[in-house]
C-alpha cells in the first residue's frame, strides 16, 4: 500500500551521530562528498570507507537500513560499472569479444566508481537516518540565514519545506483513500496499456488537487490566526548550539581530507 | 461584566470575482461576547456561523459596521496581531492546521510567531501539552494520532499563544463520538479553570447544550438566545431553522401537551426521568 | 438462490503482516447477511468495522478466511474483483472528496460507464440514482464543485446507486452534515432500500441514527464481530455495549432507566413516537392524538 512509504527516513535513537548538530552533519556531507571526489586512489578511498564504517556504526542505525537505501540505487551502480568496463582501457586484457575488450585498467575503474557511489549513498542516508525532518529544515534554513543579505526568501523556502513535509503524508493517505474509492465505482488502475493507465488517473488526480487546493486555503487562515506573518521578529523554541563534539567531528574530518590529499600525492592517480 | 468580543451593526458579504459583494452573509449583526463566558452559537451549515469566526479576530473584516476586540477594532491593520494574540481559533479540519512534523514545534508556532523567548516557548508548550492531557504525546508525528487527538493539539497550539478568548468553528464536525468527548471536556475545562472566553460554534445541540449561553443563528440572523434550558424549550423555532431538539425535552413537551405536568426543560434523559419519577410518586 | 446474499468465513485481515508491528484489524469474523436487510454496522473508530466493509467489495485481500457473495468466493478469479464491485457498491466516508468530472451527470455516469453499459442504460441509471437521492434533473449539467455540501454528498452517494448494486454499502454516510442534512440522507437510505428491495449496509457512529433506520446491527469490538442481531437483541446487550464504550439510543435508556426503578415498561424503543406512546400509557392516558 502506498502509506507504507516513509518520508524523510528518519529512524529514532539517541547516538553520537544523532545528538550532533544538524548544521554541523549538513556541512561535514557536502564535505564528504568534496573529499570522495577528490579520492585518486584506493587507499584514499579506503580510508573514506573506514570513515564511513565508523560513522555508520556510531549511528547505531541497523545495517540493513542502508542497504535498503542502496537497493534503488543498484541499476545505476551496475550502469556505471559496466560503462566504465566498456569504455576505460588501458593495462593489461583480460577478455575480449567481438569489439569490446575488457582491461584491468577498466575493471579498477568500474570497481573505483561502484565504492564511491556506494560511499555517497551511505553518508547521505546517515544524514537523514539520523536527522529529523525538521531539524534539517532548520538547518538549511540558518546556514542559508547570510544570503538574507541578498534578498534571498530563505525563511519562506525552509517553510515551504516544513509544509511539505507536513502534508506529504496526509496526501499520500489522501491518495490512497480516493483510488480506493474510484476503484469501488470500478475504476482500473492496474491493468491496460501505459496511455490508459495515465487516463485512468484523472478521477484521483482532480479530486487529489481540489483537497490539496482547499488544505492550502484553510492552512493560510489557521496560519494567519497563529499570528504567522513570515520570518521577522520571529524566535525559535529550540535553540541550535554547536558543542565539543561538532567540532572533535569537523576535527576528524579535516584530519581525513588531509589524509586523502597526502595518499592522493603518495600513490598518485592509480586507475 | 464587560463585552469581550463585540459585533456593532456588522453586515458581511463575500466579493465575487469582480470584487463587488454578492448576497451578504449577516446584515446589521449586533452580538456581544462577556469575559470568561462559555457561548454557543448554533445553526445549520451555510446559516453565516463560520463567518462570525472569522470576523471575530480579524480574518475577514465587515464590510460595514465595527467588531471589536477587548475594544481594539479589528479592522484596524495595526492591531491585528494584538488582536490575534487575544483571540485564537480553531478551525473543523484538526489535518489542515497543523503546521510541524512534531507535535511540540506545532504547539510553539505561535508563540515562535509572537517573538516570545525560547525558555519561556518551552515552558508554554509543555503546559500547554499538559492542560489538553497531550503531553506524553509531544514527540509524535500529528499525522499518526486520531482525530480528537490532532484537535487537542491543535488547541494546545492556540492556548500556547495565552489568548484570553478562544473560537472553536465546529471542532468536533469531523470527529468520531470518543473524539468529541475528549475535545468538549478539554474546552469546558479551558472555560472553568483558565477563565478563557469560549465561543463554540456547532450544530451538535448536546454540545451547545454545556455552555452557559446559546445563540441560535439562522440565515444570518440571531432567531434564539439565552440559556440552553429557555432556548431549547423553542422546539418549533428550532426545527424550523433545521436543528434538533434535545429528546429528552421533545419528549417533556409533548407530554405537558398531553396535559401531564412535567416540566418542558429537560435537557438529559436522567433529568428527564427524575422528572417523570416525581409526577408518578405524587400521585 | 439462497437468501444469504453476503457471508464472511473465519475472516481475518492483518496490517503490517510478517513485521513486529502486526496488527489484527480484523479476526475471525463469522457472519451471513441476509437479502433485503438494512444492517446497521457500529463500532468505534479502530474496532475494525470500515476495515470489513473494505473487505465486502475486495478492495483489501484477506489475510485469511473468505468473502461470498451469493455463495461465491469474491477471490476465486482475481480478474473478476472488478464486477464483485459492481455487485458491491461501497460509498466511502466523505464521498464527495472524490467527484471529479465537470457535471454531476457524467460524475453520476462514471461507474456505470466503467461497467460498460451502453449509453440508454447508462442515462436511464444515471436519472434514476439521482432521483433515489432527491437531486433534480435540472443539476444534471451543473459542475458537482458549485453544489452544496449536502448536495455533493447526495450526487456521490448516487454515483455508486448508479450501478444498481446488489449490496449497498455505506460508511458514515452522515459524517460532517448538520441535522437537516442527516435527515435527508437517512430517509433517503431508507426509500432506496424500500423502492429496490436491496440489501443496505450502513456504517455509523451514531447509535440513534442507526436505530432510525437499521433492521439489524452488527457490532464490531476490538476487531472481533460482538453482535450481529437484531435492533432490539442489540440494545438488549445495554451494559456490554457500555463497556465497550458505546452508546444504546436516548430514548432506550430512558425506558432502561424506568424498568430498573421498578415502572411496568417496554424497553424496546427507538423513536420518539414509540417513546410518546409508551409514556402516556405509562401516565394511564390516551394519546389525543393516537386516532
Amino acid at each position: 500500500m502506498l502509506s507504507d512509504i516513509t518520508i524523510g527516513q528518519y529512524y529514532k535513537e539517541n547516538s553520537f551521530v544523532h545528538r550532533l548538530d544538524a548544521r554541523m552533519k549538513l556541512i561535514l556531507t557536502v564535505l564528504f562528498i568534496v573529499i570522495i571526489f577528490l579520492c585518486k586512489n584506493f587507499f584514499a578511498l579506503a580510508l573514506m570507507l573506514l570513515l564511513t564504517g565508523v560513522s555508520v556504526i556510531l549511528s547505531k542505525v541497523p545495517f540493513r537500513m542502508f542497504f535498503k537505501s542502496i537497493k534503488p540505487i543498484v541499476p545505476i551502480i551496475l550502469f556505471t560499472v559496466i560503462l566504465n568496463m566498456i569504455y576505460i582501457r588501458g593495462g593489461t586484457v583480460l577478455f575480449s569479444w567481438w569489439k569490446l575488450e575488457l582491461t584491468s585498467k577498466g575493471v579498477f575503474t568500474a570497481v573505483f566508481m561502484a565504492f564511491r557511489i556506494i560511499c555517497l549513498i551511505f553518508c547521505s542516508s546517515l544524514l537523514t537516518y539520523t536527522t529529523a525532518p525538521t531539524e534539517l529544515t532548520d538547518a538549511v534554513e540558518r546556514l542559508l540565514s547570510p544570503l538574507k543579505v541578498f534578498h534571498v526568501p530563505v525563511h519562506s523556502l525552509a517553510m515551504m519545506m516544513t509544509l511539505a513535509l507536513r502534508f506529504i503524508p496526509t496526501l499520500i493517505e489522501e491518495i490512497d483513500r480516493i483510488m480506493n474509492a474510484q476503484k469501488a465505482r470500478g475504476a482500473d488502475f492496474e491493468s491496460g496499456k501505459f496511455l490508459n493507465r495515465v487516463k485512468a488517473m484523472i478521477p484521483v488526480l482532480i479530486p487529489l488537487f481540489v483537497s490539496a487546493f482547499r488544505r492550502a486555503y484553510e492552512l493560510s487562515f489557521a496560519m494567519t490566526c497563529r499570528c504567522y506573518h513570515g520570518g521577522d521578529g520571529r524566535t525559535r523554541m529550540k535553540q541550535m548550539k554547536y558543542r565539543v563534539a561538532d567540532f572533535v567531528c569537523i576535527f576528524v574530518f579535516a584530519v581525513a581530507l588531509v589524509g586523502v590529499i597526502l595518499l592522493n600525492n603518495f600513490f598518485g592517480r592509480l586507475i | 461584566m464587560s463585552s469581550y468580543i463585540e459585533f456593532k451593526n456588522v453586515t458581511f458579504g463575500y466579493q465575487n470575482e469582480e470584487g463587488a459583494v454578492e448576497k451578504n452573509v449577516i446584515e446589521s449583526f449586533d452580538f456581544s461576547v462577556e469575559k470568561g463566558s462559555f457561548v454557543a452559537v448554533l445553526g445549520h451549515n451555510g446559516c453565516g456561523k463560520s463567518t462570525i469566526a472569522k470576523l471575530c479576530n480579524g480574518i475577514e473584516v465587515p464590510v460595514s459596521g465595527k467588531v471589536y476586540v477587548d475594544s481594539l477594532d479589528t479592522s484596524d491593520e495595526e492591531k491585528l496581531l494584538d488582536i490575534r494574540r487575544r483571540v485564537g481559533i480553531v478551525f473543523q479540519n484538526p489535518d489542515n492546521q497543523i503546521v510541524a512534523t512534531i507535535v511540540e514545534d506545532d504547539v510553539a508556532f505561535g508563540p515562535e510567531n509572537l517573538g516570545i523567548d525560547p525558555k519561556e516557548i518551552r515552558r508554554r508548550v509543555d503546559e500547554a501539552l499538559k492542560n489538553v492531557g497531550m503531553y506524553e504525546f509531544r514527540q509524535s508525528e500529528p499525522h499518526k494520532l486520531s482525530g480528537g487527538q490532532k484537535q487537542r493539539v491543535a488547541i494546545a497550539g492556540i492556548i500556547a499563544m495565552q489568548p484570553e478568548c478562544i473560537v472553536l468553528d465546529e471542532p468536533t464536525a469531523m470527529l468520531d463520538p470518543r473524539g468529541r468527548r475528549e475535545v468538549m471536556k478539554t474546552v469546558r475545562r479551558l472555560n472553568r479553570e483558565f477563565g478563557i472566553t469560549v465561543i463554540f460554534i456547532t450544530h451538535y445541540m448536546d454540545e451547545a447544550a454545556l455552555a452557559d449561553r446559546v445563540v441560535v443563528m439562522d440565515k444570518g440572523r440571531i432567531i434564539l438566545d439565552g440559556a440552553p434550558k429557555k432556548v431549547f424549550s423553542n422546539a418549533k423555532i428550532l426545527r424550523e431553522a433545521g436543528l434538533d431538539v434535545p429528546q429528552a425535552t421533545e419528549l417533556s413537551i409533548a407530554l405537558s401537551e398531553a396535559g401531564i405536568l412535567i416540566p418542558e426543560d429537560a435537557l438529559s434523559m436522567d433529568e428527564l426521568f427524575e422528572n417523570i419519577k416525581t409526577v408518578l410518586e405524587d400521585k | 438462490m439462497s437468501n444469504i446474499v453476503l457471508e464472511t468465513k473465519d475472516l481475518s485481515f492483518l496490517y503490517s503482516k510478517g513485521t513486529t508491528s502486526q496488527v489484527a484489524a480484523i479476526n475471525d469474523i463469522n457472519v451471513q447477511i441476509e437479502r433485503g436487510e438494512l444492517v446497521g454496522v457500529i463500532g468505534h473508530t479502530g474496532s475494525g468495522k470500515s476495515t470489513l466493509i473494505e473487505h465486502f467489495n475486495g478492495i483489501l485481500k484477506p489475510t485469511s478466511g473468505s468473502v461470498f457473495l451469493d455463495g461465491n468466493n469474491i477471490w476465486q478469479d482475481k480478474k473478476g474483483i472488478r464486477s464483485v464491485r459492481f455487485r458491491v457498491g461501497v460509498c466511502f466516508q466523505y464521498p464527495e472528496y472524490q467527484l471529479f468530472e465537470d457535471t454531476v451527470e457524467k460524475d453520476v455516469a462514471f461507474g456505470p460507464k466503467n461497467m460498460g453499459l451502453s449509453p440508454k442504460e447508462i442515462d436511464l441509471r444515471v436519472r434514476e440514482a439521482l432521483s433515489f437521492v432527491g437531486i433534480d434533473e435540472s443539476y444534471l449539467e451543473k459542475s458537482p464543485f458549485d453544489l452544496s455540501g449536502g448536495e455533493k454528498r447526495r450526487v456521490a452517494i448516487a454515483g455508486v446507486m448508479a450501478m444498481q448494486p446488489e449490496v449497498l454499502v455505506l460508511d458514515e454516510p452522515c459524517a460532517g452534515l448538520d441535522p437537516r442534512g442527516r435527515d435527508t440522507v437517512l430517509s433517503l437510505i431508507k426509500s432506496y432500500k424500500e423502492k429496490t428491495g436491496s440489501t443496505v449496509i450502513v456504517v455509523s457512529h451514531s447509535m440513534e441514527d442507526i436505530s432510525r433506520i437499521a433492521t439489524r446491527i452488527l457490532v464490531m469490538n476490538e476487531s472481533r464481530l460482538a453482535y450481529y442481531d437484531t435492533v432490539k437483541g442489540v440494545f438488549s446487550h445495554a451494559d456490554e455495549l457500555y463497556s465497550m464504550g458505546l452508546d444504546i439510543p436516548q430514548y432506550t435508556r430512558l425506558f432502561l432507566l424506568l424498568k430498573e426503578a421498578g415502572y411496568d415498561v417496554d424497553t424496546d424503543i427507538y423513536t420518539f413516537e414509540e417513546a410518546k406512546r409508551e409514556l402516556l400509557r405509562l401516565f394511564g392516558r390516551r394519546c389525543r392524538n393516537a386516532e
